[in-house]
């Protein structure tokens, strides 16, 4: 990689670039992203090199360990180019095949394609696929093309480009009115308009301004800032280089959760290259202007992703968020201004800036422009990341790309923004997303999470399980949010243990409007959706657990009872292992006796035995 | 006191206060915890008092204050995990282990954790040893994984 002198070099190079790669070369595209990692992807590319050595095709065929594919539900994910051919739960042992048949001698290996969950069709081609079809993608568009530690890969799908068209073409000042126009709006949550953050900060008389990009993503069940930042780091820093040259900063961070090491070594990686080729640094490419970046990393603090809590810790405090006003925009880090964006805000701004505003503003609704990012998990039968323009219905997402819930499930709610969102029940299937319509049925856009529940999941229990995460996580500085989150809490496990009355119900009511107006922070002030949406529309399951002392769902469990069918128990004694207080007993080869003096409920022996003989009610 | 440890992290930074976070990290990651000698000597260096350091250390849940085990386990409980079926899964380590969550093995062998998200919610439950991600996991698939590390 040379280092670009000026802008002209670097078209240069991007000509050499596409005359030099082959666009009929073999690729295998092995995914590596969030989902396929942890499904042992790292064991089908090392299956991958030793076949395709052994063939002798290691000069021939391009092996690209990538970012998340989008689907998944299907790891670990292969697509083999130039004809995308999509291959699904790959392991290790299919690969000889893959090589054999598709790589040496262009026949696709039939047991590997997609199939329809509900038609049984099936689809070897990732166009014709109704996951990708129904998908307009501009955030994730490179995730499943490039080799993420590769800038050579970066420049091919026209990277940096963004980034020379503003310092050649642009003022300052016309970056900024082109990040307004397009109508982008901020992807971590709050949904502020990025243009109008940005002309705040370059607007104050301060010399020194920062940029920070938020890579916390905190919201359990939201993973697509991970997935950017893993798959596609060169697109977060060309986003901040541009944002850095708008409202006149010359330095950056990224700060990353520590739960993501493989995310800051791409990004570290990513600017070691970037400085290399003078796209970082004191005069990047002979234009004059200077940034540079560097990552912070997270210490695991949820609340840290708050913006003033955020820039508290990387000023070395502990992370408590203060009041605003002031804005970071105004006072940020050191009290210098600062524009803070959300990782996937940041991703926008290249493509912005490269096709235009209009273009970005032509997608989307009339409020909420341009894609979103939604990661689909929980009891989907598709789970995975897609992108939809804005205003997409819910049930296209979860139906449409998602394939529904599977035989036997039923649909109960889906909960989008994280612990401050809400959960959102089946009337509202039709609801467009958008910033606006979330909110006005008591949820949130969030950063992008969507998890589906069916007749599984507990509703009282899913509002507990909130609370108590954000009691944990609640900093404490704040009366409303750290009493209120306490007392939520101890009301929602009276409910669960079969301890609650009716009244507690307007105890809580009262306790969340107390905590929304009154708390610091969005931690506080949002925490009260989870309850609140759960209380509105589905009482009926909080009335169970009080009247009846039923949990319908069979979750809560000091209203379980566990016991052992002699009918169908096998004497393995899988139970009796697991189980933590020795409350199973009897011989080898014969019927098990629970003891429900002793059980605590905890399921292990439902879960170990392999018979089916364990029951709950 | 390991002087010459501590120097070597010490000398990637300009020991300005707000490098804290970043030090402690480094401290935490070549340590396995935040030794009480070498905070002093952090809080001399760094010119931030003490109390400023025990409150960043136990506001932060990376930090420890007490040697953790030679392999960290991580157990998410993130809202997928906990709807899939995460607590389970915990507690199942727990009892293998014979510690609860935040506590290490008498042999120094596993921490046990949970945390919020790991990240890959599609594949839920997740858990984590070291830097290897596990899938789908199950009480009954617990035993073979740990094995891996014994
Ligand atoms: C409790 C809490 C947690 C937050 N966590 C995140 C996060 O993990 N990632 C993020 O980008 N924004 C998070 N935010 C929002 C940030 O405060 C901030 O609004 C955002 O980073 C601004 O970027 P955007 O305008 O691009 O969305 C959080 C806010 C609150 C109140
Ligand atoms: S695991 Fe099931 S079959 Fe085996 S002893 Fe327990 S109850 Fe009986
Ligand atoms: S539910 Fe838990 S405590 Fe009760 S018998 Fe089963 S394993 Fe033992
Ligand atoms: S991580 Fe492989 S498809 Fe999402
Ligand atoms: S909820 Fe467990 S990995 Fe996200």
């Amino acid at each position: 990689m040379p280092r670009f002198e000026s802008v002209d070099h670097l078209q240069e190079y991007r000509r050499q670039l596409a005359a030099r790669l082959d666009p009929k070369q073999p690729q295998v595209l092995v995914c590596a992203g969030p989902g396929c990692l942890p499904m042992g992807s790292d064991e089908v590319a090392a299956a991958f090199r030793e076949e395709l050595q052994k063939n002798g095709l290691e000069g021939k065929v391009a092996l690209k360990e990538c970012g998340c594919q989008g689907l998944c539900a299907r790891a670990v994910k292969v697509l083999l180019r130039p004809q995308e051919i999509a291959y699904q739960h790959v392991t290790p042992e299919d690969v000889p095949e893959i090589v054999e048949a598709t790589l040496k001698n262009g026949q696709v290996v039939d047991r590997l394609i997609y199939e329809d969950p509900d038609t049984h069709d099936r689809f070897a081609y990732k166009a014709d696929i109704p996951f990708y079809k129904g998908q307009q993608t501009v955030v994730l568009r490179k995730l499943d093309v490039i080799d993420p530690e590769s800038l050579d890969d970066y420049l091919a799908m026209g990277g940096y480009r963004g980034l020379r068209k503003v310092l050649v073409e642009m003022s300052p000042d016309q970056v900024i009115e082109a990040v307004d126009r397009s109508g982008l709006r901020g992807r971590g949550g709050g949904g502020f308009p990025t243009g109008r953050k940005w002309r705040i900060c370059a607007d104050t008389l301060e010399e020194v301004k920062f940029i920070i990009c938020n890579g916390d993503e905190g919201d359990p069940g939201a993973f697509m800032d991970r997935a950017v930042m893993e798959g596609d780091p060169h697109a977060v820093l060309e986003g901040m280089i541009i944002g850095g040259y708008a409202i006149g900063a010359r330095r950056g961070y990224i700060y990353v959760r520590h739960e993501y090491p493989l995310a800051v070594k791409r990004l570290a990686l990513a600017i070691d290259q970037a400085r290399e080729a003078g796209f970082l640094g004191p005069n990047i490419l002979r234009s004059g202007f200077g940034f540079d970046i560097k990552i912070s990393r997270g210490a695991g603090a949820f609340v840290c992703g708050e913006e003033t809590a955020l820039i508290a810790s990387m000023e070395g405090f502990i992370g408590e968020p203060s009041p605003r006003p002031p804005y970071p925009a105004q006072q940020g880090l050191f009290g210098r201004p600062t524009v803070i964006n959300n990782v996937e805000t940041w991703v926008n701004v290249p493509e912005i800036i490269n096709m235009g505003a209009d273009w970005f503003a032509a997608i989307g609704t009339e409020n909420s422009k341009g894609t979103k990012v939604f990661s689909l998990v929980g009891a989907v039968n598709q789970t995975g990341l897609v992108e939809v323009p804005m205003g997409t219905s819910l049930r296209q997402i979860i139906y449409g790309l998602g394939g529904g819930l599977g035989p036997g499930r039923e649909f109960k709610a889906v909960q989008t923004g994280g612990p401050s969102g809400g959960c959102i029940p089946p009337q509202f299937l039709d609801l467009s997303v958008d910033y606006d319509s979330l909110q006005s049925v008591g949820s949130i856009m969030g950063s992008g999470g969507m998890i589906v529940m069916d007749n599984t999941s507990c509703m009282v229990d899913v509002a507990r399980y909130f609370i108590s995460f954000l009691y944990e996580e609640s900093c404490g500085k704040c009366t409303p949010c750290r009493e209120g989150l306490k007392h939520l809490l101890f009301l929602l496990d009276e409910i669960i243990a079969g301890r609650g009355e009716l009244a507690h119900l307007d105890l809580m009511e009262e306790l969340c409007a107390t905590m929304s107006s009154a708390s610091i922070c969005g931690l506080g002030q949002s925490a009260v959706n989870p309850v609140r949406s759960t209380m509105k529309y589905f009482r009926e399951e909080y009335e169970a657990h009080i009247r009846d002392n039923k949990c319908h769902a069979l979750v809560c469990r000091p209203l379980l009872k566990y016991t052992i069918d002699p009918e169908t128990c096998t004497g393995c004694l899988a139970c009796v292992r697991e189980c933590p207080v020795g409350a199973i007993s009897g011989i080898k080869k014969k019927v098990q006796e629970l003891d429900q003096e002793l059980c605590v409920k905890c399921g292990l022996c439902y879960e170990a035995c392999q018979f089916d003989a364990v029951k709950v009610e | 006191m390991d002087a010459q440890r501590l120097d070597s992290i010490l000398s990637r930074y300009e020991c300005d206060p707000w490098d804290l976070i970043p030090v402690l990290q480094d401290i935490q990651d070549s340590y396995s915890y935040l030794p009480k000698e070498e905070l002093q000597e952090v809080s001399q260096r760094l010119n931030v008092p003490l109390t400023q350091i025990f409150s960043v250390a136990t506001f932060f849940k990376m930090f420890s204050l007490v040697p953790k085990g030679r392999h960290q386990v991580k157990v998410c409980l993130g809202t997928t995990c906990h709807l899939r079926g995460g607590t389970r899964l915990m507690e199942s380590l727990s009892n293998r282990l014979g510690v609860e969550p935040g506590y290490t093995t008498k042999d120094m062998e596993f921490s046990l954790e949970t945390v919020g998200c790991l990240g890959s919610c599609a594949q839920a439950p997740v858990m984590m040893v070291d830097d290897k991600y596990f899938g789908r996991t199950s009480v009954d698939k617990v035993p073979k994984i740990l094995k891996l590390y014994k």
